[in-house]
């Protein structure tokens, strides 16, 4: 019985809290995604710049470690009995992925452009749907370049 | 010491290849943080100390790197990669490699 009251409670606060902060986070990640539109981020290995006018070149890299809350949890766990999309654990990499840009273009300060940006995700403890901190890491990392004015 | 994860250095011609560098790390978290951790699961969000963890290891690994290739008389280091992974429950190892040069 309070087994199944914890369980419940677990899963309220997962729900209320969780959703609170993603929300919160998104509206972070809009507002700052708008205010580096000067700065874009390319894949591409080179850009169309002369070569003489590039000033200086510099590695940039952003990281974050973002865990998934109780209640999106039990939901992906009841999805992988049905499968199908797992909409609980995309917002969650989607959010991982643009904070680190973020951060990347955070730490590029006056440059340019970035050129051969990476992301790349791994989980720092064991499997997200065992035991332990279910939690990813995503970073982003690429050259910044500053040309002269 | 110029480091960039593409192939050349903007604006400067490599003048000599030195090989191989890399610098990698591992490093845990105090029980602490990892109890705050755990806790912190149960709402979601960032796991600031871990994310404070993994940006001190890269930096380390980073300096070790820039430390070999300095060893080696080299002045930059071209296509550099990063890589994570899990050791253990709360520890992570970070490794960076690339290619030492010189340029002018």
């Amino acid at each position: 019985m309070y087994d199944l009251l914890i369980f419940l409670t677990l899963i309220a606060a997962g729900y209320s809290v969780g959703t609170l902060l993603e929300k919160r986070h998104y509206r972070s990640i809009h507002k700052r995604e708008k205010a580096f539109l000067y700065l874009p981020a390319v894949t591409m290995k080179t850009v169309d710049y002369p070569e003489e006018k590039i000033r200086s070149a510099e590695l940039v890299y952003g990281s974050v470690v973002i865990s998934i809350d109780y209640f999106k949890k039990i939901l992906a766990g009841l999805r992988n009995i049905f499968g199908g999309t797992v909409k609980s654990y995309e917002s969650l990499v989607d959010r991982a992925r643009r904070e680190a840009l973020l951060r990347m273009k955070e730490m590029a300060g006056d440059a340019t452009v970035i050129v051969n940006v990476r992301i790349e995700t791994s989980t720092i403890s064991r499997k997200a749907n065992q035991e332990g901190v279910g939690c990813l890491e995503a970073i982003a990392y690429g050259t910044a370049l500053t040309l002269e004015k | 010491m110029i480091i960039t994860n593409i192939e050349t250095v903007p604006g400067k011609t490599i003048v000599e290849h030195f090989g191989l560098v890399s610098g990698s790390t591992i490093r845990a978290k105090h029980i602490g943080r990892d109890i705050m951790a755990s806790l912190k699961n149960l709402v979601g969000g960032e796991l600031k100390g871990y994310t404070q963890l993994l940006q001190e290891s890269r930096n380390q690994a980073i300096d070790r790197m820039t430390e070999h290739a300095r060893q080696m008389g080299a002045n930059a280091i071209v296509n550099v990669r990063f890589s994570t992974s899990s050791i253990a429950q709360g520890a992570a190892e970070l490794y960076a490699y690339g290619t030492a040069v010189r340029v002018r």
